[in-house]
């Protein structure tokens, strides 16, 4: 596997506060990334960075071998690197099909309306919203709205997508048709970048997972390692001896 | 395909009535009532590209009128131009000076470029009454010669009659065709939400400073030619900071975002206006009813008279665009 996307050194600091230290991660082809961490340690901070929202104050990005550093959003995306929001952004006074259409449009392709509107409707059926297409967007659900973030950014053809908490305030149900979503994406050739709050679910979908605290690494690893690292139970938890103690107990 | 809207064949058949109607008996009375309804519904829809497709509300929308009344009527009085190439380097120039103003007051949002608007209205206005080759406060007067080329005043009257009829229809088949684009769909992104536009890969800042400068196009050349119609312009008629206003009522009432609303809202309010001024005992009460007509819509009505029609029958959308 190659790298599709390479960190290095990254930093942003807002006035006082250093939001991302030095962080450095490469992502490689065809594998899920996940992105886990406390609340306020950085993860959408970096994910910002990643797709130009923000210049980093220090660092570089590579993707596909191009510079992307300080990249404005919308050329990142035509170079094919697309991201879902975690506070859902949808145009709501368009219907979900032009929603969509927004993303294939504009996207790395790059298509034209009509085109677009081909590429959506597969895209629409896909993510489980066939139905809703001529819906307006401000009707629908949160776990709709997620969906059609997903849907939105797909429809740019990306080779790389962010996902930005597509899990929070779903339903268990909800959740696990999300897994399977984000399984069905990767099997189509599409690398996946996730943060995630929800352990069980980013467990089981990474192929490796970086842990952020306070804008730094703190660790990577494959899901087991992360969650056997004491540091990372310290993070969450407060106690680096828990592990030890809960160890001890059961044993 | 354009062509198979509905809305096109709309525009065509609102086309023929303007050309046709004042010339029957030579009506010269209607014909003046009605090229005041051609340059609102020419200002309104193009005011409609920024406000109702970008969401970007333009205080200072006169501003391109007044420029191209200037630039056409200085082409055609102290350079001798035909009218022709006169408004059409109007509109050209004003564009371009427009292109201009957009990439620099564009980086801003919501009321903050409302403001700007209203900012490049008074200092546009205060170079104007300024600037020496354009007669300062006094304006320019068109001399009865100027004329000549297209047959002398009477005939230059419905000469020019017929020209703004047709800048009228090009605005609402422009207002259509980028209704129905790519373009006008990066546009609308914009307006829901700009950010998300972006992350969507829209390229906002160039989007808006085109819309901008698209919008000052035709009602520039409707500038040109209104005031050779007229014969003077001077910088209180060219920048009347009401009528910028008052195109806002239009287009609300009327129904913004949609090609037809805007041409709808423009029609009755102008007939309404021009009832009001000349009536005896209402003269200058239409700042009032469009004070008022604005709260009643805004508070309301938010689509206006057309999104009334669509909420009545949801059909009409495919039709009425």
């Amino acid at each position: 596997m190659s790298d599709l996307l390479n960190a290095s050194q990254v930093s942003k600091r807002f006035g006082g506060l250093l939001a991302v230290s030095n962080v450095s991660f490469t992502i490689r082809e065809g594998e899920i990334l996940g992105l886990i961490g406390p609340n306020g340690a950085g993860k959408t901070t970096l994910f910002n960075i990643v797709n130009g929202v923000y210049k980093p104050s220090t660092g570089s990005i590579t993707f596909l071998g191009a510079h992307i550093t300080g990249m404005r959003p919308d050329k990142v995306v035509h170079l094919g690197l697309a991201r879902t929001h975690q506070i859902v952004k949808p145009l709501n006074g368009m219907s979900v099909l032009e929603n969509v259409t927004v993303g294939a449009c504009f996207g790395r392709d790059y298509m034209s309306l009509h085109k677009a509107r081909e590429t959506s409707i597969e895209v629409l059926k896909l993510v489980g919203m066939a139905d809703r297409i001529h819906s307006p967007a401000r009707s629908l659900t949160i776990a709709g709205k997620k969906r059609l973030e997903v849907a939105r950014a797909l429809a740019a053809r990306p080779k790389l997508l962010l996902l930005d908490e597509v899990l929070a305030g779903l339903t268990p149900t909800e959740i696990s048709q999300m897994i399977e979503l984000v399984r069905r994406i990767r099997d189509t050739g599409v690398s996946v970048f996730m943060i995630e709050h929800v352990m069980q679910a980013i467990m089981k979908l990474s192929d490796r997972i970086i842990v952020l605290n306070f804008g730094q690494k703190l660790a990577e690893g494959s899901p087991l390692d992360i969650a056997a690292d004491a540091q990372v139970i310290e993070a969450y938890l407060g106690d680096s001896q828990i592990a030890d103690k809960l160890a001890e107990k059961t044993s | 395909m354009i062509l198979k809207r509905p809305s096109f064949w709309l525009i065509l058949v609102l086309a023929a009535v303007f050309a046709i109607l004042p010339t029957r008996g030579q009506n010269a009375a209607l014909r003046e009532d009605l090229i005041l309804v051609a340059v609102a519904i020419t200002l309104v829809s193009n005011l409609n590209l920024l406000i109702g497709y970008t969401g970007y509300v333009n205080f200072g929308h006169i501003v391109f009128y007044g420029l191209g009344g200037y630039v056409g009527l200085y082409l055609v009085t102290e350079r001798h131009w035909s009218l022709y190439l006169s408004a059409l380097t109007a509109g050209v120039l004003v564009s371009l000076i427009a292109l201009l103003f957009g990439l620099g007051i564009l980086r801003l949002r919501g009321a903050y470029f409302a403001l700007a608007t209203v900012g490049v209205l008074v200092a546009v206005n205060a170079f104007v009454a300024n600037f020496d080759p354009w007669g300062r406060s006094t304006g320019i007067y068109v001399s009865f010669d100027a004329y000549e080329p297209l047959g002398g005043p009477m005939k230059a009257l419905w000469t020019t009659y017929y020209l703004i009829v047709g800048v009228m229809s090009l605005s609402l088949i422009l207002s259509l065709f980028i209704k129905t684009s790519k373009f006008g769909l990066g546009l609308f992104a914009i307006r829901e939400d700009e950010d998300a536009a972006i992350v969507l890969g829209v390229n906002a800042t160039m989007y808006k400073a085109i819309v901008y400068s698209i919008s000052a196009f035709l009602p520039a050349i409707a500038g040109a030619l209104m005031f050779y119609k007229n014969g003077m312009i001077d910088p209180s008629i060219a920048f009347e900071y009401m009528l910028s206003l008052e195109g806002i009522v239009m287009l609300m009432l009327g129904g913004q975002g949609t090609v037809i609303g805007g041409a709808l809202g423009a029609a009755l309010y102008e007939r309404l206006r021009s009832y009001l001024l000349t009536s005896p005992k209402l003269s200058n009460f239409h700042l009032v009813i469009a004070g008022g007509l604005l709260l009643v819509v805004v508070l309301f009505a938010s689509g206006g008279l057309i999104g009334w029609l669509y909420q009545l029958w949801p059909g009409s959308k495919d039709v009425i665009e």
